[in-house]
């Protein structure tokens, strides 16, 4: 319904899969000398862009679920950084819900997240200074994403995109307004940065690669020790 | 019974259906109305459900009108050759014997043997098997017992078999129906040409139902076994697409069942391995269809996070394997100081874990492949048919004897045969050597070629 336009933008394209991978998790300062019962802590639970892009082309809002013992547990959180800041002395787990922009998904996305505000360790010092950090790296994937979605992400940095079907198209971006003006929605200085964990998967990729290796390795031998096995045994078929 | 009175009912209806109602209850409390208890007794006496004779009935059927008697009278029965006349009670109603043939007369019945002239004979029928005066005998014998072929064969002076005599019998009648037959045409709608005797079938028929008859309880379970892992083999085959490596087994369920039915019927060691393959097709095909199948449910959600993928490609890969196979996978995960959940799932780790994982498991079920393998063999040296490791003290003593074996290891090499003997007697000194001779019945091989190797 509506003008022809709409309808385009709302055309899926298959076979490309657009994922946007970010970062959920929360830091933790200990209040020290100034904690009392109640708020021994203070925290942030946030959602940022895996290289601390800003994730507002892809994210239209963002609602932290908190424990019923906190006023308001519903925070909603409208604009990037996609944040939120709270006082306490308890872990629980927090709920987070992405809702995207109409033509990314129509369905809202669910990330779980353990607030943690004790060290590993926790016989050692608490301090006030360096905050406890709990990350978790995740990657979103739209399927079949709308040409408008892809139109204005091509060339984003939040967002990985696979390369396109040969002869592809899209519409040129649309033109962004200002940067200046619109409030910074990344998070590459944010106040918290520096205790941001690296993400990096060439560490892993690695690791995997090499685990792989040993099993191709053992299998090859095992499947050599089947058939002679089994070409010995031929001898002593029952007659 | 009571509203019945005041409403002025009439009782006689539901008195049958309360004496079925009281039945039930002790036999000297409820006395039966039309017959004496003596006779109700012989009835069946108190029956609690559904009684097989009504008791008011049975007073109430004669017809009143008819007058019944009933007369010793001769008859005749059109069945007998000879006219003899024989007497027996008649029931005779208003003094009107009854009429027509003997009742029991309908049921002499008899088949008709197609006879021949000699004329015939000659022309047609004549069989290097078969003398004329064979085959007349035996064409009186069909005559007299009603194609009874077991009698016949019985009676007959020659020792023939019942499907000999059958074909004979057959081939012959259909000879002389074609002959007979005025023009082809008649001839199709006879059931001796639509469904001819067919004696290697009929022999194969008889002896296949023999066997079955004779199968002990034992091969009874086994068959059943067998054929409902086949029945499972082809289900799972035609739900998934085919393309396997034929060389890789991915299980091996019906592994030591095959080397049992090998072993206990004398069959080669291939139609097991036909059955292996057909086994680890089918799983492995199924893992196939399961990741496709995941990846449009997948496709479904429009959204998704990569570690939910993840997750659903594993379950879906493990899917033919048990719990425990599960819980060794990520044993060797862990071995192998890989992280359980990756820490970065990109799209490129995931799908090395997803591949690391399938590759595990194909490692674990090649490792019980080769431990089915050994103890396979090992109970043919051994001579122990139908044994498989553990069930026998024997066989065990020489699993163990023969290589350590540690589960999730590499197993030591195979033993082959002699030279096995030989190195392994190098190896353990003296003390292998005694082992086998020790071995009773079955090891006949064994003893005999310990003998020339030694030599």
């Amino acid at each position: 319904m509506g003008k022809p336009e709409d309808g385009e933008k709302k055309k899926k394209i298959k076979d490309v899969e657009i994922s946007v991978p970010i970062v959920y998790g929360n830091a933790a300062f200990w209040l020290g000398k100034k904690a009392s019962d109640y708020q021994s802590h203070k925290w942030t639970v946030y959602v940022r862009g895996a290289t601390n892009e800003d994730l507002s082309v892809v994210v239209k809002q963002v609602v932290f679920q908190l424990h019923s013992s906190f006023n308001n547990p519903t925070r909603v959180v409208d604009s990037a950084p996609f944040e939120l800041s709270e006082s306490g002395w308890g872990e629980f787990e927090i709920a987070i819900t992405l809702f995207f922009h109409n033509d990314v998904c129509e369905k809202p996305l669910n990330l779980y997240h353990h607030l943690k505000l004790y060290p590993e360790d926790e016989s050692g010092p608490m301090s006030t200074k360096k905050p406890v950090v709990m990350e978790s790296y995740e990657e979103i994937v739209f399927t079949e994403p709308s040409e408008s979605f892809l139109a204005r992400v091509q060339n984003h940095p939040a967002v990985t995109l696979p390369r396109l079907p040969a002869g592809f198209i899209l519409p040129p971006p649309v033109p962004v307004e200002d940067e200046s003006k619109r409030k910074r929605g990344d998070t590459k200085d944010h106040p918290l940065s520096q205790w941001f964990l690296n993400f990096s998967e060439a560490d892993e990729l690695l690791q995997l690669a090499a685990a792989r290796q040993q099993v191709q390795a053992h299998i090859a031998k095992l499947k050599r020790q089947i058939s002679m096995t089994g070409r010995n045994n031929q001898q002593f078929k029952p007659l | 019974m009571d509203a019945k009175d005041i409403l002025g009912l009439p009782k006689t209806p539901l008195s049958i259906t309360q004496e079925k109602k009281s039945r039930p209850q002790k036999d000297s409390q409820r006395k039966p109305d039309g017959i004496s208890r003596e006779v109700y007794a012989l009835t069946g006496g108190v029956a609690p459900l559904m009684p097989s004779i009504d008791v008011s009935q049975l007073k109430r059927r004669p017809p009143s009108d008819e007058k019944i008697t009933w007369q010793w009278l001769p008859f005749t029965s059109s069945a007998r050759k000879d006219n003899l006349e024989l007497y027996h009670w008649v029931r005779v109603v208003n003094g009107v014997p009854p009429t027509g043939d003997y009742s029991f007369a309908k049921y002499n019945k008899s088949v008709d043997v197609i006879r021949y002239t000699d004329e015939e004979y000659e022309k047609h029928l004549t069989d290097p098997k078969w003398t004329k005066e064979e085959t007349d005998q035996l064409f009186d014998l069909c005559e007299q017992f009603d194609l009874r072929f077991i009698i016949i064969a019985d009676r007959l002076p020659t020792t023939r078999t019942v499907e000999e005599l059958k074909d004979r019998y057959y081939s012959v009648s259909l000879a002389i129906l074609v002959a007979r037959a005025p023009s082809l045409g008649e001839v199709p709608g006879h059931p001796l040409v639509k469904e001819p005797y067919n004696v290697t079938q009929e022999i194969e028929r008889k002896r296949a139902l023999s066997m079955v008859l004779s199968q002990t309880k034992h091969q009874e379970r086994k068959d059943t076994e067998v054929l409902a892992e086949a029945k499972r083999i082809a289900e799972s085959r035609l739900a998934a697409q085919a393309a396997e490596e034929p060389d890789i087994p991915a299980t091996l369920d019906i592994g030591p069942e095959s080397a049992e039915r090998a072993v206990g019927s004398g069959d080669t060691i291939s139609p097991s391995n036909v059955q292996v393959h057909a086994a680890a097709a089918a799983p492995s095909t199924s893992v196939i269809a399961d990741n496709s199948s995941t990846l449009a449910s997948l496709r479904m959600l429009r959204v998704y996070l990569r570690t939910y993928a993840l997750e659903q490609m594993v379950q879906a890969a493990s899917s033919s394997a048990g719990l425990r196979t599960i819980k060794r996978v990520e044993q060797t995960l862990q071995d192998l100081g890989v992280n359980l959940k990756p820490k970065v799932p990109t799209k490129a780790v995931c799908a090395e874990h997803l591949e690391l994982r399938k590759e595990i498991l194909t490692l674990l079920n090649l490792q019980k492949q080769l431990q089915y393998k050994e103890a396979e063999g090992s109970s043919f040296r051994d001579g122990s048919y139908g044994d498989m490791p553990g069930s026998s003290k024997r066989s065990q003593r020489a699993v163990d004897q023969d290589r350590t074996f540690v589960p999730d290891s590499i197993s030591f090499g195979v033993i082959p045969g002699d030279r096995g003997v030989k190195r392994e007697q190098k190896r353990k000194g003296p003390g292998r050597a005694s082992e086998t001779p020790s071995s009773p019945a079955g090891a006949h091989k064994r003893p005999r070629k310990m003998k020339a190797s030694d030599l």
